[in-house]
């Protein structure tokens, strides 16, 4: 194989497989002793009938029904070799590339997973591999097995009869072109079908998911129109891929069959005018449909190869794209940690956002003190929260803890350091205290307790079957959403870490348990250095410094008492939530 | 005992699904009746060339008589060529029967989701009901196409073949079956093995797949919580169990197909040994024993065949329950009929708006819990009314009751007297004009969307709504006009745009009674005073039921209901309610004074 010849994506395809040299080397031996001991066949059937031509004995006749049974038996050995090593190995590679690629994805950061969507990276994990695979595994096991049986069989042939060789293989080659030709027709057809099937899913996503206005305007019977004509155009389309993908198996059929009539007219031809012999000739016939499935194969696996190495595009692209946030060089750790934090005049914008999320952010935080942000939804304050643990970098020198900037930190390090409660918590499909024990390494039952209890979720859960073993499903669906936050609150306090985060956490949660549960936690707080995010005056009374943000700045500043004197936005809203608390009350 | 009971009980649900299925091959009897001819022919043509090579050798070459090879080379390619234009043909009708029969069921499916109770969409997620009319309706069409037509198509074969080799020699067919049973047990312990090892591939796959989906959309929590290594060491093992669980259905295919030959090679023995002699003592000839070999050859690929069908056939029933249930949910009593198409639709010319009455009204979505307890008011003929609440009081579902969307476990809805279960679904509904707080845009045009489907709106009607709701300036402004491409969900209109065109849709309709939901997103003061304006024109001379956000709303209409915790709380004017200094008083201070800018609420108007 040349370098020059093959692509540098596929260059390191070979890379990969090379770690698995013995076992490809061995299926390879293994396909092509498969075939080899299989084409001795046709050569005992020659023999078989000319001696029949001739007179034979049982005896010997009996002795070339045992060959061919021993044939039959050594070359499936190899057989049963040939898919246990080939395939097995494309399976191994597979799960080999697939690890590679969910650990490269592990390192992405959250806007990673904005850009691309996430049914898209799924169908690189799972489809794209599975052509990988496809390329590796029977691609190559057919390609062996197309090249042996073809030149060997061809060899017998020509030894043969060089002319019947000649003439019968002659249209054996359309055979590969046609399933080539065929092949990526058929493809892009589907493709157009697939297309349609899309419009067509789209048409009753959008139907259904607007089924209110349908009814009410009563456009059922335009909506069933709609959906014929999309539904009629997507048969026609179905219709159209049946029309090229109908004429490929017959044609194969009937390219093989050509070979079959011409050996057979040809061949005995030969027989006749004394060229060869009956037995060759039927040797002959034989060989020329071994021939066949190879040729078939040849023609599918070329696009097997085409589409595997256009998946394996994909695949590279997602392992060369480096993670955009990850540690700067030299990226240190801290020692004793005080948990102070500094934002130094923050100027921050979202990639690919017009305007600043946060212009000119200037706070610090106290060792183990308490700060709350309040303000509208958008006004900045979960971007500030975002900023801290680098889920977003922010500017160098604008985020520091203990006076270093986070920048400089490593990353998972500075992760390690911090419990962040989000605005949407986010559950697996494991047990509660599984989930409540996802931040830490060595589960302590009583600690899990402990931690569910002043999040004021061991009550619900006693409730449930398992109790905290309770499984919780997909994302935490059988919990409501004030659970998932208290879990999520549980979460964080189980992590012994000198930071907190708290993103509008208890926005799920009425404000009686709220209340509650902001008891049990100012214990934890006044240990930790705390961030508090929250629309609720009532949530931040009691925060060391209340910072008030609009439209990504800090409007107004202090504690509850003096923000309420200043008699401006805070006061407005708190003056607000005492009215909505008493109409909750009437 | 018990589970061949409970297979038994399987096999003949399995049957009535079919005879259910076979309903829908109605239409196409005539085609499948062709299909099923023209199979059979084909399998007539591919049993030829056995047949014509014993012919060859035994007249042609043996008797060195090279006219006869010439004549049956001849016959053999119109063989070729026969199996050729059948083989096309018999896979162009199945295939069109298939997706004729796909495109029915998808459009019965359809049709009824649009007759399913609203409640039935709270209760069944949209992308579950996707799978219905998408990839269920795909596995039947592998059934109809691959799957039928296959099987008969192996059957004739398996007939032809056994007619033909008895035809020949009855003695070496039996020899040749001899090796069937060896066949079929190597088959039947294939299939179970196999069946139970791609059951946990899917397994595996699903798992595989289930976590991939968890850790890429959480994997912002993976990260804060420091938790790669240990998930990359579960996927790790989540991979493994993939992997392993395909490593043993390779395991079975590489015993298997090697089997299948062996048995294949054994017959071929068989063949050469017993025939052989046969040939030497009783004079069969050799084109005999040639085509033997031949059709033993074919022979075993259709029994291989039929075993893969089988799987098939299992998840063609499993697709096919799962649609037949839903189209066995019964339809909504409120639902319009589709079919035949109604006179079309005239308003009456009097429009004098149509009088409401909700009389002790009672409502729980799910359960015991109610959303509206003992509602009671009124809306004359003509009249405004306002709907004020906090958010849960109850508001939306007053409106969806009115819609028939869901239907009262107790009380009585009136529309000009009458009471709405009695009234035609359609024509109630054709009466109502409705404005969602949230506008729903389709994709296609703008015209489409005001039309909404309707054909008996006049283009000059439809330009003189959006005039009236002064849409027009900005539909100006739109490359196409009225021609201009809406995109799903229609993304690239403003929030202030997408309120106006749902404004023009329902003054289009010149509605008996407006049901509007105040839309609370802000938008620049240009689009709010166009918007006001429109409001004003829209409720004029119209009975109006409002969920009002906007001040201007408020102090228009003619009365105020104030719904709490689904109970009516207080009726009165603006003027009255903030003088009683209640519960409308606090909302009004809340919404107006409180948190909300107050530019919502401009000062005049």
């Amino acid at each position: 194989m040349q370098g020059a010849l093959i692509p540098p994506h596929l260059a390191r395809l070979l890379r990969h497989a090379a770690r698995h040299r013995k076992g490809l080397v061995w299926g390879v031996v293994c396909v092509a002793c498969a075939n080899l001991i299989s084409l001795a066949q046709p050569q005992v059937l020659r023999f078989a009938v000319d001696d029949l031509y001739r007179g034979v004995t049982a005896a010997k006749l009996g002795r070339y029904a045992l060959m061919l049974f021993a044939i039959a038996v050594v070359a499936g050995l190899f057989k049963y070799a040939m898919r246990q090593s080939i395939i097995a190995i494309s399976r191994q590679l597979e799960y080999d590339l697939r690890n590679e690629l969910f650990a490269h994805l592990q390192k992405q950061p959250v806007e990673y997973f904005q850009r691309n969507r996430t049914g898209e990276i799924m169908s690189i994990a799972t489809n794209d591999m599975s052509a990988v695979r496809m390329m590796l595994g029977p691609g190559l096991m057919y390609t062996v097995n197309t090249v042996t049986v073809g030149v060997v069989a061809i060899a017998f042939m020509v030894a043969i009869s060089p002319r019947l060789t000649l003439y019968s293989l002659l249209p054996l080659p359309i055979v590969s072109l046609s399933v080539w030709w065929f092949g990526d027709r058929i493809h892009r057809r589907f493709e157009q079908v697939q297309a349609r099937f899309a419009g067509l899913s789209a048409l009753v996503q959008e139907n259904l998911a607007g089924l209110r206005v349908v009814r009410a305007f009563t456009s059922e019977r335009s909506e069933v129109e709609r959906f014929d004509e999309i539904n009629d155009d997507y048969q026609r389309r179905n219709v159209d891929l049946i029309q090229t993908a109908g004429v490929f198996q017959p044609s194969l059929a009937f390219f093989a069959g050509l070979g079959a009539l011409l050996a057979l007219w040809l061949g005995g031809r030969e027989v006749v005018l004394g060229r060869i012999t009956l037995g060759q000739f039927v040797a002959f016939t034989v060989y020329l449909g071994m021939l066949n499935w190879p040729m078939i194969a040849l023609g599918w696996v070329i696009n097997v190869f085409q589409r595997g190495s256009a998946s394996f595009q994909r695949i590279v692209t997602i392992l060369d794209t480096p993670p955009a946030i990850s540690n700067e060089p030299g990226a240190t750790t801290l020692t004793q940690v005080r948990g102070e934090l500094e934002f130094r005049n923050l100027t921050f914008t979202y990639p690919g956002a017009a305007r600043p999320a946060l212009a000119g952010v200037s706070f610090r935080v106290a060792a183990g003190s308490t700060v709350a942000l309040v303000g509208r939804t958008g006004s900045g304050k979960s971007t500030v929260l975002q900023l801290l643990p680098r889920v977003f970098d922010p500017p160098p020198g604008s985020v520091f803890l203990d006076g270093t900037d986070v920048r400089a930190l490593d990353l998972d390090w500075l992760r390690s350091q911090l419990a962040v409660v989000p605005q949407e918590a986010f559950l697996f499909s494991a047990s509660v205290s599984e989930n409540i024990a996802y931040g830490v390494e060595g589960e302590d039952p009583a600690a899990i307790r402990r931690a569910a209890e002043l999040a004021h979720l061991l009550r619900d859960v006693e409730g449930f079957s398992d109790g905290l073993e309770t499984r919780v499903g997909e994302r935490g669906i059988t919990l409501s959403g004030g659970q998932k936050q208290r879990a999520a609150i549980a979460r964080a306090v189980l992590r012994p870490v000198p930071i907190l985060l708290l993103d509008d956490c208890l926005s799920s949660v009425d404000t009686h348990t709220e209340e509650a549960i902001l008891g049990g936690l100012r214990g934890e707080m006044r240990r930790r250095t705390t961030l508090l995010v929250s629309h609720r005056v009532s949530t931040v009374r009691e925060a060391d410094l209340i910072l008030v943000f609009e439209d990504g700045s800090i409007v107004e500043r202090g504690r509850h008492e003096e923000l309420l004197r200043l008699a401006g936005r805070y006061a407005a809203l708190s003056r607000a939530q005492q009215l909505e608390e008493e109409i909750e009350a009437t | 005992m018990s589970t061949e009971t409970s297979d038994e009980l399987a096999r003949s649900y399995d049957h009535q699904l079919m005879r259910r299925l076979a309903t829908y091959l109605r239409p196409y009897r005539v085609q499948v009746v062709l299909a099923m001819i023209v199979t059979l022919a084909e399998a007539a043509a591919q049993l030829a060339f056995p047949y014509l090579t014993k012919e060859a050798i035994d007249l042609g070459i043996r008797h060195r008589d090279l006219y006869q090879l010439d004549r049956i080379a001849i016959l053999f390619l119109v063989a070729l060529l026969a199996a050729f234009g059948l083989g096309y043909l018999q896979a162009q009708i199945m295939q069109r029967v298939g997706q004729g029969i796909m495109r029915d069921l998808r459009t019965a499916i359809f049709r009824h989701l649009q007759r399913l109770p609203v409640a039935f969409y709270d209760r069944n997620p949209i992308g579950r009901l996707m799978t219905r009319v998408t990839s269920d309706v795909d596995v039947l069409n592998e059934m109809f196409t691959a799957g039928i037509d296959a099987v008969f198509s192996d059957l004739f074969m398996l007939i032809g073949i056994i007619v033909a080799m008895s035809q020949l020699n009855v003695e070496l067919l039996l020899v040749t079956f001899s090796t069937l049973p060896l066949i079929l047990l190597v088959t039947l312990v294939f299939r179970a093995k196999v069946r139970a090892v791609f059951r946990e591939v899917r397994t595996r796959l699903a798992r595989l797949n289930s976590f991939l989906n968890e850790n890429l959309s959480g994997m912002s929590t993976v990260q804060m919580l420091g938790r790669q290594a240990r998930n990359l060491a579960q996927f790790r093992e989540v991979n493994a169990g993939h992997r392993d669980a395909n490593l043993r259905a390779n395991t079975y295919h590489a015993v298997f197909f090697p089997t299948l030959e062996l048995v294949s090679a054994i017959a071929l023995s068989l063949i050469v040994w017993y025939g052989g002699r046969q040939v030497m003592w009783t004079g069969i000839t050799l084109g005999t024993l040639v085509a033997f070999i031949q059709y033993t050859q074919r022979f075993f690929r259709p029994i291989s065949d039929l075993s893969e069908k089988y799987g098939i056939l299992q998840q063609a029933m499993a697709s096919s329950e799962r649609i037949f249930a839903l189209l066995d949910t019964p339809a909504d009593p409120a639902a319009v009929t589709l079919d035949p198409a109604p006179e079309p639709f005239t308003p009456d010319t009097v429009s004098r708006g149509l009088s409401v009455e909700f009389d002790h009204v009672w409502f729980a979505s799910q359960g015991e819990h109610w959303v509206l307890e003992d509602v009671s008011f009124r809306v004359d003929a003509g009249e405004k009314v306002a709907l004020v609440g906090a958010t849960g009081s109850g508001k939306t579902t007053l409106t969806s009751l009115l819609l028939r969307f869901y239907a009262p476990q107790r009380g009585v809805i009136r529309v000009d007297g009458r009471p709405i279960q009695e009234w035609e679904p359609e024509a109630l509904r054709r009466r109502f004009g409705l404005v969602l707080q949230d506008v729903l845009l389709f994709s296609g045009t703008i015209e489409s969307n005001l039309r909404l489907g309707d054909a008996s709106i006049g283009r000059g009607r439809l330009e003189q709504a959006t005039r009236e709701v002064h849409a027009d300036a900005f539909l100006a402004r739109l490359p196409g006009g009225m021609e201009a491409k809406v995109r799903e969900r229609g993304s690239t209109y403003s929030a202030g745009e997408k309120q106006l065109l749902s404004f023009a849709r329902a003054m289009a309709r010149e509605p008996e009674l407006l049901i509007l939901d105040e839309a609370t997103s802000s938008v620049d003061t240009h689009t709010e005073r166009l918007i006001q304006a429109a409001l004003k024109r829209l409720m004029l001379g119209r009975t109006s039921l409002v969920i009002a956000h906007r001040l201007s709303t408020i102090q228009d209409v003619d009365r105020i209901v104030v719904l709490h915790h689904g109970r009516v709380r207080e009726v009165g004017t603006h003027a009255t309610l903030m003088a009683a200094k209640g519960l409308y008083h606090r909302l009004y201070q809340l919404q107006y004074m409180g948190g909300r800018p107050l530019q919502a609420a401009p000062s005049s108007s």
